[in-house]
């Protein structure tokens, strides 16, 4: 089973939501969109699924060409942030539902409605009807309806999105297994970093239409190569300064500069922005660190983690370190980023070390 | 502003209430500062709703008494005692311009124009709003008008409470932290008691000074973000703070012999202790590690969350699986594995509460 997307795009009016893009996704392991709202991950989920249709560019399933064929036709599963379900039917009609369309037998649909319900923990519940479930248990009900029937693509846009934390931390966990061996192209879409990071697979970073890049969730996360890339891949937001390279002395502002080393020194001279994820500011001295100053603006702490909002420049960097330590709103601290952790990107946005 | 006093409330839905299980709200007794920062954590169903609806008049208890200070405001309607409310949804006049909106709570009080002014400048600066005021509140993004939803609140200097109901739900991520730090910050500098309605561990430990964990109509622990995490005092409140929460195994003690699955392990707590019920013990991701010999299993799955990875270990013999905290950048093991977890740091639960430590 493979999806593949050859230069869509979608044009409403002036407005360019998706620009041309291509991408071809597999079975086995889930394919995450990742971007903000309005990103344009759940247009591309419509025009991949056959609820929408493309300005220009062609949609293949097993190298087929569907793009002009109904959503019916596409054999496709979508779960959406909002759970839609049958409230005059049972848990276990709501299930068998798209079992029953296809004409399946009343034997295979029991197997199939029970072995999902299963895996779903819903087996207490299918004799309920959705509005006396709890919102993680409707979205778990949508979620079987997805699983039973085989599809060859399952779409899932924020399906988690309006579950509590801790039930989300399981199903995070858990979704991935539950699709292993489908055999069907999962394809997921979310806001969050620390998901897509979870969920593993393949990410596509998305930014105002735009693939950013698109590989191995965590070649993305740790080799983003371009800056659009990093930011949408950072939570809490990645640091950024303006930096100016000259012989092997990296300097960041008139207080802060340093020695580089190993590929960074090999940049030729110039300006570039450096960025480094928050978890790379410590509070604590690294061997190799490099101490960068500011006022502290705002202090979170989370029982196992203390993050620090501080002034570098005009600007705002965030530094998160394991353990609590004590900030003083308004007062200086220092804090150590790990340069061997930066990224340095050129004007242009392009990784160049 | 106002010191709040929940005395010993309970409420039920029922006209009735025979048992414990027939309250959402079971014995409610606490006390918060003037000017603090609280929490109010827990999963769906956990009593938190109820309970804010009491503080704000929208339910009178059952049983118990609200003070606010040392007013008696338990049966007072919601409009009487001043409290100020951010919900999930932004709640806004979106035909007004963000200037209007913000002036509109302290018009309806007759508030003369000039201290209006004054007033609405302040907190516009506050919350970053100075350069949208003119505009319709329609066209703005999500957090903007969430902004002006806790802008409305804060204009006033006569409200004993500000509440948040889910704040940051519809927020988008990298938005949500710029408002969280915003909240934050302003709470630094305006210390009027607000209170945080979340079943986000996120939210509720980087917002409060004090967080106040709930489930089954009970408080279970109040207590600062690094007691929550250090000390769980209920298993659940170890499994539902952290990320992943708190391992919660079953064990076997004769004497002084603490066993899982028959090998033997040391923990924080006073044996002298135990009384009759059902035991186990907790110990957190970050304080189990891998080494030569330990708790025999075997790894089953390696999830890269970006700042460390967290290996969940099948234990042998047993059904219960293991997490582990491993580091970004230190070796994550394979196949069969010990565990060791950090003696300091694993206690035990009986019936789900805490047994106390041992002294010295």
């Amino acid at each position: 089973m493979t999806l593949e997307i050859r230069d869509i795009s979608k044009r409403v009016g002036a407005d360019v939501h998706v620009h041309e893009t291509s991408l071809t996704l597999l079975p086995g392991h889930f394919n995450v969109l990742l971007g903000a709202t309005n990103a344009g991950k759940t247009t591309l989920m419509k025009l991949m699924a056959g609820l929408d249709r493309p300005t220009s560019g062609q949609v293949l399933i097993d190298t087929v060409d569907v793009t002009q064929q109904s959503t019916q036709e596409r054999q496709i599963s979508f779960v959406h942030q909002f759970f839609v379900n049958y409230p005059h039917l049972s848990v276990y009609d709501n299930i068998a539902s798209p079992l029953r369309i296809a004409k399946m037998s009343s034997s295979e649909i029991d197997r199939r409605v029970r072995e999902a319900a299963e895996l779903m923990k819903l087996t207490p519940m299918l004799t309920r009807r959705p509005q006396e479930l709890s919102g993680g248990q409707q979205q778990r009900t949508a979620l079987a309806r997805a699983i039973v029937k085989e599809s060859k693509v399952v779409f899932l846009d924020e399906p988690l999105a309006n579950l509590d934390y801790k039930l989300r931390e399981e199903l995070r966990a858990e979704l991935p297994q539950l699709f292993a061996d489908r055999g069907a192209v999962v394809v997921y879409a979310t806001s969050e970093p620390a998901e897509a990071l979870m969920l593993g697979g393949y990410t596509a970073a998305l930014h105002e239409g735009r693939v950013a890049q698109f590989g191995d969730t965590s070649d993305v996360y740790r080799r983003p190569v371009n800056l659009t890339t990093a930011q949408v891949f950072s939570d809490p937001p990645l640091n950024t300064a303006a930096i100016t390279k000259k012989g092997t002395q990296c300097q960041l502002n008139a207080e802060v500069s340093w020695e580089m080393t190993g590929p960074q020194a090999a940049l030729d001279d110039g300006d570039y922005t450096l960025a480094i994820r928050p978890h790379h500011v410590s509070a604590m001295p690294v061997a190799g660190a490099v101490a960068i100053s500011g006022k502290i603006q705002v202090t979170e702490l989370s029982g196992s983690e203390s993050v620090a909002h501080f002034t570098v420049g005009q600007g705002s960097w965030v530094s998160q370190s394991d353990g609590i330590h004590p900030y003083q709103v308004d007062e200086s601290h220092t804090f150590y980023m790990d340069v061997s952790k930066c990224f340095f990107f050129a004007a242009d946005g392009r990784l160049v070390a | 502003m106002a010191r709040i006093t929940l005395n010993h409330i309970r409420h039920s839905y029922f006209p009735n209430p025979q048992s414990d299980d027939d309250y959402a709200l079971q014995r409610v007794h606490l006390a918060w500062d003037d000017g603090g920062a609280y929490a109010l954590l827990g999963p769906s169903g956990c009593g938190k709703t109820t309970l804010l609806n009491i503080i704000s008049g929208l339910l009178v208890p059952s049983e118990g008494q609200l003070l606010f200070d040392d007013e008696d405001v338990t049966a007072l309607e919601p409009d009487a005692r001043n409290i100020a409310q951010v919900f999930q949804f932004p709640v806004i006049y979106d035909t007004m311009t963000v200037r209007d909106n913000l002036s509109f709570p302290l018009r309806n009080r007759g508030v003369d124009e000039q201290v209006i002014a004054q007033r609405v400048a302040e907190i516009a600066a506050m919350l970053e709003l100075e350069p949208m005021l003119d505009q319709k509140a329609a066209g703005l993004t999500a957090d903007n008008k969430q902004k002006i939803s806790l802008g409305r609140g804060l204009v006033r200097d006569d409200v004993n409470v500000i509440m948040f109901d889910e704040p940051l739900t519809v927020i988008d991520p990298h938005l949500k932290w710029k408002l969280r730090s915003k909240l934050k910050e302003l709470h630094q500098k305006v210390k009027r008691t607000m209170i945080y309605v979340t079943h986000d561990q996120t939210e509720a430990l980087t917002f409060a000074d004090q967080v106040v964990v709930m489930n089954f109509g009970q408080v279970l622990q109040v207590g600062t973000p690094v007691e929550l995490f250090e000390r769980p005092t209920h298993t659940f409140v170890g499994h539902f703070i952290g990320s992943p929460g708190m391992n919660v195994l079953p064990v076997t003690v004769e004497g002084s012999d603490v066993q899982i699955a028959g090998v033997s392990i040391r923990t924080a707590s006073d044996l002298n202790q135990l009384g009759q019920g059902t035991l186990e013990i907790g110990v957190r991701p970050e304080f189990v590690s891998f080494g030569a010999e330990g708790i025999p299993g075997t790894v089953e799955t390696v999830m890269d969350v970006g700042r460390h990875r967290v290996v969940k270990v099948k234990l042998d013999g047993l059904e219960q699986t293991v997490n582990a905290i491993v580091e970004e950048g230190d070796a994550v093991p394979a196949g069969q594995v010990q565990l060791q977890f950090e003696p300091s740091q694993t206690r035990l639960y009986e019936d789900g509460w805490v047994v106390a430590e041992t002294q010295g």
